[in-house]
């Protein structure tokens, strides 16, 4: 680019563009400054209410599943790969951007197919993890001292601190027999015919069993905003993508209609690509806020 | 393959975009290496949970953060081409963002005074304040 302006132009003297870009583009650039500030403040505010809390979630507790991997014990494992997707489909926009910057329409084509691919793969794997954790059973303690089976969401944290286990056997006394089956039961991993033979147990029975098992954790409940930050936050992230997915798709579409190629530019691949790449860029701040520190 | 064709009196210069894809899979690679080292220094922190002290534990997570930001810069400079564009949209972009030093560290360390205020007498204020003395004081008189 350097190369190819004059040394001394005199960017402000009138007559052109200061920024050197179309309208459209400089006004992206400051949509996405804005959306940065959107999301910068969500980000921060979660950081603010983690430093004002003794205890919060151990990323590595919460998000340590794999689909189709039971209930093997594999942190990071799962946004690992949601993470490649991303970086992947940011990699396919910007080889679609320089297809059209050489007039490419079947690259274009091609490399946009790929990156709407990619954020469909990524908005699927966001979906399986809430599904994942609004269903999930852990076993806390509630206020009133008895212990209860919760899925996270907006209103339940499961994942306090650790109980020791003298405080396990008080709550599992205080515990009524309903909790009590429906504890045994996450334990049998909703094996056949478990579940019956569960229900007839009487509470002593009951809690031998669940105080016996070794794969057997309990916790106080953490605090609530912790589900609201991070459904609010990868919420808002995840619609990003999904807009990002119908923009790439309308401009998919635009390209196999010929219309760049009547316009004689592919400037619109440009600023679809320049909303995707933030969108890349968000999730780079969500990973290391939610799940790596 | 012609090079595409602009009738926009705002660009006075178009940029260069003669190269080939070499640069943008330098970045893949770049950017893949870079998580790939966050993930192994998360994993540390998680396989040795309980035996780093704090500042071990607040010194790698600030590494991680540093490399996030590496990354971000390769992002926006290279995939999103701000670093092919003039000074002054480069500038315009980055400055107002020079806000988020002062935003992190001023509600971090609100969030931190929180925290102790939290741990002080069940969460009220301590009762050794001026004020408190001040009102003792005054009732002993009477």
């Amino acid at each position: 680019m350097s190369a190819t302006i004059p040394a001394g132009t005199k960017w402000w003297s009138g007559g052109k563009s200061p920024f050197n870009v179309s309208y459209g583009k400089v006004m992206m650039w400051y949509f996405l400054m804005s959306d940065a500030f959107t999301f910068g403040a969500f980000l921060i505010s979660y950081g603010t209410i983690r430093f004002s809390v003794n205890h919060w979630a151990d990323p590595n507790h919460v998000f340590n599943s794999f689909p189709f991997a039971g209930h093997a014990n594999l942190p990071l494992a799962f946004v690992s790969l949601m993470t490649f997707i991303l970086i992947f489909s940011s990699v396919t926009m910007v080889l679609a951007v320089h297809e059209g910057h050489h007039m490419n329409r079947k690259g274009v084509e091609k490399y946009m197919l790929l990156t709407i691919i990619g954020g469909i793969g990524f908005l699927s794997c966001q979906a399986w993890e809430w599904t994942h954790l609004l269903t999930g059973e852990h076993v806390a303690m509630l206020n009133d001292g008895t212990l209860s089976v919760l899925p996270t969401t907006v209103k339940m944290n499961p994942w306090g601190e650790a109980l020791s286990s003298s405080e396990i056997m008080t709550a599992l006394q205080k515990t009524s027999h309903e909790q009590l089956v429906a504890i045994a039961n996450t334990l049998h991993h909703g094996a056949e015919g478990a579940h019956h033979a569960v229900e007839s147990l009487t509470n002593q029975e009951l809690i031998n069993q669940i105080a016996s098992n070794t794969e057997f954790h309990a916790t106080h409940t953490g605090p609530i905003a912790f589900g609201g930050y991070f459904f609010g936050i990868t919420g808002f992230h995840g619609f990003h993508v999904f807009s990002g997915v119908i923009i790439n798709i309308v401009m998919y579409i635009k390209t196999k209609l010929g219309h760049f190629d009547q316009r004689g530019h592919y400037e619109m691949i440009e600023k679809a690509g320049l909303y995707w790449h933030f969108v890349d860029l968000v999730w780079v701040f969500v990973f290391l806020c939610f799940y790596l520190v | 393959m012609s090079a595409q064709h602009f009738e926009n009196p705002e660009i006075t210069f178009q940029p260069d975009h003669s190269g080939g894809t070499g640069k943008i899979w330098k970045i893949f690679w770049v950017l893949s290496v870079l998580t790939i080292i966050e993930l192994a220094l998360g994993y540390f922190l998680y396989a040795k949970h309980g035996d780093l002290g704090y500042a071990t534990v607040l010194s790698t997570k600030c590494v991680i953060a540093i490399l996030t930001i590496a990354k971000a810069y390769y992002i926006v400079s290279v995939f999103m081409h701000l670093g092919d564009e003039v000074r002054n949209l480069i500038m315009t972009i980055v400055v107002p963002l020079v806000l988020f030093v002062w935003f992190i560290i001023a509600f971090l360390a609100d969030g931190n005074s929180w925290k102790e205020l939290r741990n002080t007498r069940g969460g009220s204020r301590p009762a050794e304040t001026e004020q408190v003395e001040k009102a003792a004081a005054e009732h002993s008189a009477h």
